[in-house]
């Protein structure tokens, strides 16, 4: 179901020229971020519940999966090279799930681990809610992976539309409106850090729901990705 | 039929085409031309029709909360005792700061990545136009085309304020600084996005990096600001603001203007603004410099 050459090249190309650099930075500045507040406000469980929830899971979760999702399809369509991966005897699902596996490795090395080490870093006395932002870190990414796979696959402008989504649906509207937590990936992942630390990031949401929803999207999006492959057409540039 | 053997008895006929006699613009009109096209292609005029429905729907959504604002200023001022307009001039741009973000980082690589990729740079590097040139007016492009976008708002809400019968000289001074702050904020903006965008021919590359740079720096600095502020370590707070252009610019403003602080740590004393002033001026030149160092080489 994996094939070997695809996960090596999909490396490849996720750590070429500078978005290495870009998905680096993320975790080197939450790990940072988490220092500084740890020595600026002490041992504080309000302060590094934000900390770990405004940035680590809502910034830089999405970010790390955007940046290795748009890493592995986005460049091969834009300059057509797809045109000789898809040209192999390779099950198309099976491509989409070699390419998937590596962006699921970028978020449990760049977004779930460093959550779980500002998680130590900041409640050393605490390590189920370092716990529980890591594992939320780790489910919310691959959905986001999923999600991202699947834009790219269908417009050209996945990075665009998928910021605007990030930004507004999630981020702005959101904030505003309470019901979009049955429709956030975000919002499901707090419910998984509060079924674990046992905190309150989030209101009156089913934790089957919020599992059963992340599973979905992880599942569906990879699917229909596959699918969508299956009857690709490489068209022009604007 | 002619052998090869015979001579080639090819001439280049003198068929009295005339030469271009009329006057020939400069450099300066070069340069002017380029940037007006820039501008215009910011917002997608001039090119096709699905490239001009990202940047007009964000100004659109610039414009639709100031609208709203003027709309209840205008209507309700009696009602809730309003003196002044509900959201400052200066506060504006840090709460629509998404819109502002994606807006530059869409369309920075529109300008400079797709001349790298697509190797116009060649052609443009051809003409009578210096390679600073190039970089300078494109630079401006964009910091005019962001410029826009952030003071459009602004001035629908001095023009609403000013109907709504506020007083005319402490609304007029009060706008100036704010579009003093959105001249600031936009060169700070289009410089960084531009240097990003420069990097890598990659469209997406560039907005990912663009938007990681902007949204990492604000949340970070706006935690730490947070933190610090509750923590009495305000000078912490105060120089976390120097590193996302949208808390920088917001500072210099409370510095010069004395506007109303959107952050909970602004600069206090001489000290500070002067600091926040000199960051204004390295973002700025360094991004102008960077862009000069990276063009050096391009070919």
């Amino acid at each position: 179901m994996i094939s070997r050459t695809i996960v090596r090249l999909g490396v490849l190309s996720v750590f070429g020229r500078w978005r290495g650099a870009l998905l680096l930075l993320l975790p080197v500045v939450l790990v940072g971020l988490a220092v500084v507040v740890r020595v600026l406000v002490g041992d504080d469980t309000g302060a590094a519940q934000n900390t770990l929830n405004a940035f680590g899971l809502t910034v830089a979760v999405p970010l790390v999966a955007l940046l290795a999702t748009s890493g592995l399809v986005a460049p091969e369509i834009d300059d057509g090279s797809i045109a000789y991966l898809l040209a192999k005897p390779v099950s198309r699902h099976e491509i989409v799930a070699s390419k998937l596996l590596v962006a699921a490795g970028c978020v449990l090395l760049f977004a779930a681990v460093p959550l779980l080490v500002s998680g130590l870093v900041l409640r050393p006395a605490d390590p189920d809610l370092a716990l529980g932002f890591g594992l939320a870190g780790l489910v919310g990414g691959l959905a986001y992976c999923s999600l991202f796979a699947y834009l790219s696959v269908l417009t050209r402008h996945a990075i665009v539309v998928g910021l605007i989504y990030l930004l507004i649906w999630e981020g702005l509207l959101g904030g505003l409106l309470d019901g979009v937590r049955w429709l956030s990936i975000t919002r499901w992942a707090r419910e998984l850090v509060d079924a674990v630390a046992g905190v309150r990031l989030v209101e009156d949401l089913p934790l089957w729901y919020a599992v059963a929803a992340s599973v979905v999207v992880v599942l569906g999006g990879a699917w229909l990705t596959g699918r969508r492959l299956r009857g690709f057409n490489l068209t022009g540039d604007e | 039929m002619s052998s090869p053997s015979e001579q080639p008895a090819g001439v280049i006929h003198d068929l009295g085409y005339r030469r271009y006699t009329g006057p020939r613009l400069g450099g300066g009109a070069v340069a002017r031309s380029f940037f007006l096209t820039g501008l215009r292609n910011t917002y997608g005029l001039g090119r096709s029709g699905r490239s001009k429905v990202l940047p007009m729907i964000l100004l659109a959504t610039m414009l639709l909360p100031a609208l709203i604002l003027v709309g209840v200023l205008v209507q309700a001022r009696d009602l809730l005792g309003l003196d002044s307009q509900i959201v400052a001039y200066s506060t504006y741009p840090i709460t629509t700061q998404l819109l502002i973000s994606v807006f530059v980082a869409a369309q920075a690589p529109a300008l400079i990545s797709r001349d790298l990729r697509f190797r116009t740079i060649t052609l443009y590097l051809a003409r009578p136009m210096g390679r600073s040139t190039y970089v300078l007016v494109r630079l401006a492009s964009l910091a005019a085309a962001t410029f826009l976008l952030i003071a459009a708002p602004l001035l629908l809400m001095y023009v609403g304020g000013v109907l709504a019968d506020l007083p005319l000289g402490r609304e007029t001074g009060r706008f100036l600084g704010g579009v003093a702050g959105a001249v600031l904020l936009a060169a700070c903006l289009a410089g960084l996005a531009a240097v990003m965008a420069s990097l890598t021919i990659r469209r997406g590359l560039a907005v990912a990096g663009v938007i990681v740079v902007l949204l990492v720096s604000f949340t970070v600095v706006s935690t730490v600001q947070g933190v610090s502020s509750v923590t009495e370590h305000g000078t912490v707070g105060q120089v976390a603001g120097l590193f996302s252009p949208y808390t920088l610019i917001n500072g210099v403003q409370v510095f010069l203007f004395d506007s109303p602080a959107a952050t909970p740590t602004p600069p206090e004393g001489t000290a500070m603004g002067l600091l926040h002033l000199a960051a204004v001026l390295v973002y700025v030149l360094g991004s102008v410099g960077a862009l000069l160092l990276r063009y050096r080489e391009v070919d």
